[in-house]
């Protein structure tokens, strides 16, 4: 999971990481308190109305904005608030505290799947995009290896500094700033620590002024307080994931026809490809999801993820895809059977069956008894996509 | 010969008491796997009965550490069933009692606890780590070490090395006429002990394996890297098959490790990494299948 830049902000704070001061703000009001708490219009003081949202580009979007004033900052939140930013709609803004920026630099830590180690990298070239960085100038951007074990202590800050070349007036406060970065990395279950730009003011401090943090699904088990924010995330997103997830099922919408249910992800997700490619003869059908039953496939299970996917009103047919692995095809079988048995009236659009594996013919024999008129049971993967797709463009 | 995993090899398992372990012990002791023991401290000195390939009961013993496990039995192979809140310290115990192949099963256990074990590993450099979230390997008729069903495939001469499982079990099924020296699940995680590269150097090696298919998916480089390496490195036929081409970027696949990031990660560019490096890379599952089967057909 990403983090909100205000989210991050917090996570930096709460490790001592040098901060500027920031409230998150929901409505043009709360905008308008934040910015009077943080002293904008007094003594000249700025503030800054960021939108919150999990893409880049905002800045260029219109999404960032300078205010002088209580006023000001309530009225450019009433403009970002409610704003589409590359599909994405702003719910909330930062009011953060305005920034004299002397010098802009680029700091971050990351998993380094391919080395299967953590990978910092450091730039006193901040500011622009690291990926255009890393493209244009990569020696501008150094790269230190990070052991796993050991994290990023003092010597290895002073390694990263040293590669990077920051200027000795600096160094020993970027160093601290790496060390409790690495903190915040190993603490939070972190894949990605990023602070874009870390700035210099003008009176000689160094600060991240903005930060993206994304978080290991795997481990929201030691961070109950982050998992819950998950869960309110996923619940205010697309109806059908949410639904999905509720049912503890792995799902993931996507814009076609058919419907897809399989087991194992690699099964599934080669599920998807067989029909995009079958759906090519057919005016271009597209699979309409991604849903791993995983290994148990019960009649409960393949009812749940049955009823998300009819629950879609874009699928026009479904294709269950299974392998018998550790499951018997039997078993698979009669949980298609129970599963329409369950939806009753609610199941209304036609299902494509291909079972494989361990005691196919039983499974077969068990789906031809039953001769559910939604049912067609097709032997091969490659065939059953194919009138997977056929039927959807019907 | 085979890969990793011999008739010779002796198991044992970590997490052998609880519901999956047990299951997945029987379905090993069936296939005719020597498990030699199973680990639990709190139940170390009982025995747990369990019915051996010849239908007869046999008492596989509970010990209390790996150490011990090994001491007692000469245990060279550990399949680890514990929860992922607990994988990371029984990866670790596994490692410093130095059992040669340490093969974890357990799916989503945090990457910060699967690097910091397997920087522990290469530290010692005395174990092979597969996994995390992989069924583990099975080399066909000689012993299984995870939770591939072991009846699909007879043993033959084709080398699998896959991130999925199920994907595994249809290209296993798929090729039953042929079979294999051994099938590699390596598992859909970011990081992951054993790699493409290190399961296709063993296979090169291997003068029991003719042919390789490789199964890859999208996310991280190790297709690419692999590609680089069966040029430099493999003069046996490689198959290959990639899913994912469907995918959107920036959600993540069922796997931990399964998401396309941007530009990089893609299905396409791994397809492409693999055909430039000579690897015949099939469409869909049955495709690679059937290219497989033109390669063993051509060898014969």
């Amino acid at each position: 999971m990403d983090l909100y830049e205000y989210q991050a902000r917090d996570l930096f704070e709460s490790h001592g990481v040098p901060v500027l001061p920031g409230l998150v703000a929901t409505t043009p009001e709360e905008a308008r308190a934040a910015a009077e708490k943080l002293g904008a219009g007094v003594d000249g003081k700025v503030v800054v109305v960021k939108a919150q949202v999990k893409v880049g580009g905002r800045g260029k979007a219109g999404g960032v904005k300078v205010a002088k004033s209580p006023d000001e900052a309530e009225a450019r939140a009433k403009d970002i608030l409610g704003m589409d930013i590359k599909g994405h709609t702003v719910h909330k803004v930062m009011i953060a505290a305005g920034a004299d920026i002397a010098t802009e630099y680029y700091v971050s830590l990351l998993l380094d799947r391919a080395e299967r180690r953590y990978l910092a990298m450091a730039s006193v070239e901040g500011g622009m995009e690291i990926e255009q960085l890393a493209v244009e100038r990569p020696e501008a951007l150094a790269r230190v290896a990070v052991d796993p074990i050991t994290g990023i202590d003092a010597a290895k800050a002073d390694e990263i500094v040293k590669t990077a070349g920051f200027g000795e007036d600096v160094a020993a406060q970027v160093a601290d700033v790496l060390v409790k970065l690495g903190t915040v990395y190993r603490k939070a279950d972190a894949t990605l620590v990023e602070v874009n730009p870390l700035v210099l003011t003008g009176d000689g401090r160094v600060v991240a002024l903005d930060g993206k943090v994304s978080l290991d699904d795997n481990a929201s088990f030691r961070h109950p307080d982050t998992a819950a924010l998950a869960e309110e995330e996923a619940a205010a997103g697309d109806p059908l994931e949410a639904k999905a997830r509720a049912s503890h099922l792995n799902y993931v919408k996507l814009d076609g026809e058919v419907g897809i249910i399989g087991n194992g992800a690699g099964l599934v997700m080669s599920t998807l490809d067989v029909v995009a490619q079958a759906g090519e003869e057919f005016g271009g059908v597209k699979p309409a999801n991604f849903l791993d039953i995983g290994g148990g496939a019960s009649a409960q299970v393949m009812a749940n993820g049955l009823d998300v996917i009819l629950g879609d009103p874009q699928v026009k047919s479904v294709f269950v895809n299974v392998f018998g692995g550790i499951t018997a095809c039997d078993e698979v079988a009669n949980g298609i059977v129970q599963a329409l048995e369950i939806l009753g009236d609610e199941a209304t659009k036609p299902l494509v069956v291909r079972l494989d594996g361990n005691n196919v013919v039983e499974g077969r024999r068990i789906l031809a008894e039953a001769a559910h008129p939604l049912v067609t049971v097709v032997d091969t993967m490659d065939g059953a996509a194919r009138k997977a797709a056929e039927l959807a463009a019907a | 010969m085979a890969i990793f995993l011999t008739s010779e090899s002796k198991v044992i398992v970590q997490g052998m008491t609880g519901s999956e372990g047990r299951k997945h012990t029987q379905r090993m002791l069936t296939s005719g796997t020597t498990v030699v023991g199973g680990v639990n401290p709190k139940k170390a000195g009982e025995t747990v009965e369990f019915t051996g390939a010849d239908g007869a009961p046999v008492q596989v013993p509970v010990f209390g550490s790996v150490a011990e496990a090994v001491k007692e039995t000469g245990a060279d192979v550990t399949v680890i069933f514990v929860p992922a809140a607990g994988t990371k310290s029984a990866a670790i115990e596994a490692i410093d009692a130095e059992v040669p192949l340490v093969v974890v099963i357990t799916e989503g256990v945090p990457v910060k606890d699967t690097a910091e074990f397997f920087a522990h590993a290469q530290a010692k450099g005395t174990s092979r780590v597969i996994g995390p979230n992989c069924p583990g390997l099975i080399t066909p008729g000689a012993s299984n070490a995870g939770i591939i069903p072991a009846d699909i495939t007879p043993a033959g001469r084709i080398g699998l090395v896959s991130k999925s499982g199920t994907l595994t079990y249809q290209m296993m099924y798929e090729l039953a006429d042929f079979g294999f020296s051994t099938c590699v699940g390596i598992g859909g995680d970011p990081i992951i002990g054993t790699t493409h590269i290190d399961a296709l150097a063993a296979f090169q090696a291997d003068p029991d394996t003719d042919a390789i298919v490789m199964i890859g998916e999208i996310g991280g480089d190790a297709e690419e890297r692999a590609a680089a390496f069966i040029k430099e490195h493999v003069t046996k036929p490689v198959i290959g098959y990639v899913a994912g081409f469907t995918a959107p970027e920036g959600k993540t696949m069922g796997h931990a490790g399964a998401i396309v990031s941007g530009s990089s990660g893609t299905a396409q560019a791994k397809k492409e990494a693999l055909e430039a490096a000579g690897v015949k890379v099939g469409r869909t599952p049955s495709e690679t299948a059937a290219l497989a089967r033109e390669v063993m057909k051509s060898l014969a």
